[in-house]
């Protein structure tokens, strides 16, 4: 059964290796003459003021976790997407009890959209 | 030889190939993207190098392995070498799902052996997809911060948010396909489109798909990481010599892969429909199945560069506004039209 992943092994050691010998190889070959003003962030010219890394819009955290919430609800739904034509021989069932989850999904998604997290100034 | 390791050996002698390919395809693409901006510019594009320009790709690698590989000092070192990696890995890793043509059977040493045109027949197939593609994103953001450029660290953020943003629809599109198909398995997918192609059958979620797929591959309308007029480069600013070019590598094998999975879940994959009616020898038929797959996934890139000169870039919150706003609730819609369609018609 795991016998079926082991191409995907080779696969990621193939990237792997291009990857390494790209690098690598630009690393050795290409040269390198250090100079105060290379060593400088580039900032269009103008020289630098702070770190780069400072205080970033909380938007990109609300993002991220209406990512991981939405996502999860993607990835319940995939095993019931590959079942569904098997358990309509049963009747209608599967597509209604879908229809109420989307339905208090979608309530949920109405309430971000009202409290703003959608909302890019 | 035993036939465990026979199958071994022609797994690894597959990923290679079709990898290198996929990296020479890369190397074409870079060409084919500057001849055809020339084209619709009025312009001629690159035409000194060899015939015609048709060796500045050679050029290009050449002059981007001897380029001098600039560390700025403000770097964090460890980040800023492992980014490129980090980037180009998963995209090299997703074209391995995608099928390219029938199975065929042969008789090698003794042992009866079935060859898949495709890297790997999971069964978990798309998902494998959607998980190592989500992977590209860390390579960015990994990028952007190791940088410890206010250009690269805004690029890095962006493009996080956007791609973890359309992910969702993306997603969601393909539940719909996945409900025709009863299977994750590509191979399946494809198989199923024998006499309907699901574009067809999936009008809206093709729509949703592909744009989903373009900013998934940060391409034009959605290239808000890098917009150069705001952002120099984006994630990639302090980036030079082959580092930069790991970057457009691993954006180059997204764009095939994502052009080939529209092609598989969407178009018939390797599908010609009529061809069994010519009944024609099997190893023709095949041929032409693999060429048929490569005739519209190039279709599909070159709608990629099309559309990269035909539409402006959106503002940021346009974007969001787009990704959140409108696919979120046109993919859930899909879904049950699909599944109400599935059930009652």
């Amino acid at each position: 059964m795991l016998s079926q992943y082991l191409p995907v092994l080779i696969v990621l050691a193939f990237a792997l290796v291009v990857a390494g010998a790209i690098l690598f190889l630009s690393h050795v070959v290409s040269p390198r003459i250090k100079d105060a003003v290379k060593q400088q962030v580039y900032e269009s010219g103008i020289n630098p003021q702070m770190d780069a890394r400072l205080r970033y819009p909380i938007r990109f955290y609300v993002v991220a976790m209406m990512f991981v919430l939405f996502d999860i609800e993607v990835i319940f739904m995939y095993p019931w997407a590959v079942v569904y034509n098997q358990f309509l021989s049963q009747g209608a069932f599967i597509f209604w009890e879908m229809v109420v989850f989307l339905g208090i999904l979608f309530a949920g998604y109405l309430y971000l959209w009202k409290r703003g997290a959608f909302q890019w100034e | 030889m035993s036939l465990e390791l026979l199958t071994i050996l022609i797994n690894a002698l597959k990923v290679v190939v079709v990898i290198s390919l996929v990296l020479v395809t890369v190397m074409i693409l870079t060409l084919m993207e500057r001849k055809i901006s020339g084209w619709i510019q009025n312009r001629y594009g690159p035409n000194r190098v060899g015939w015609g320009g048709i060796l500045q790709p050679v050029a290009d690698g050449v002059k981007f392995f001897t380029k001098e590989d600039v560390i700025p000092g403000h770097v964090d070192r460890f980040l800023y070498f492992m980014a490129p990696a980090i980037a180009l890995v998963p995209a090299l890793m997703t074209f391995a799902i995608v099928p390219f043509g029938d199975q065929m059977n042969f008789f090698l040493f003794g042992h009866e052996i079935t060859l898949q045109f495709q890297l790997v027949d999971l069964n978990v197939g798309i998902l494998y997809f959607v998980s190592i593609a989500s992977l590209g994103v860390y390579g960015l953001i990994v990028g952007g911060f190791g940088s410890n450029n206010k250009y690269s660290m805004l690029g890095g953020l962006r493009s996080s948010a956007q791609m973890i943003s359309y992910e969702i629809p993306m997603g969601l599109a393909i539940i719909a396909v996945v409900m025709l198909s009863g299977s994750l398995r590509l191979n399946d997918v494809v198989m199923e489109q024998a006499g309907l192609w699901n574009v067809v059958r999936q009008p809206l979620g093709f729509i949703i798909f592909v744009v989903a797929a373009f900013a998934e591959t940060n391409r034009l309308p959605f290239d808000l990481p890098e917009a150069e007029q705001e952002l120099v480069g984006g994630y990639h600013t302090e980036y030079s010599s082959m580092k930069f070019s790991s970057f457009m590598i691993a954006e180059y094998s997204n764009l095939i892969t994502s052009s080939a999975l529209i092609t598989t879940l969407y178009f018939g994959g390797w599908q010609v429909p009529g061809l069994e009616l010519l009944s024609l020898p099997i190893w023709l038929e095949q041929v032409l199945q693999i060429l048929a797959f490569l005739v519209k996934t190039a279709f599909f890139i070159f709608l990629y560069m099309w559309v990269r000169w035909t539409f402006p870039r959106f503002r940021y919150d346009q974007l969001m506004n787009l990704g959140w706003k409108s696919m979120l609730p046109l993919a859930l819609l899909n879904i049950v039209l699909t599944g109400a369609w599935i059930a009652y018609f």
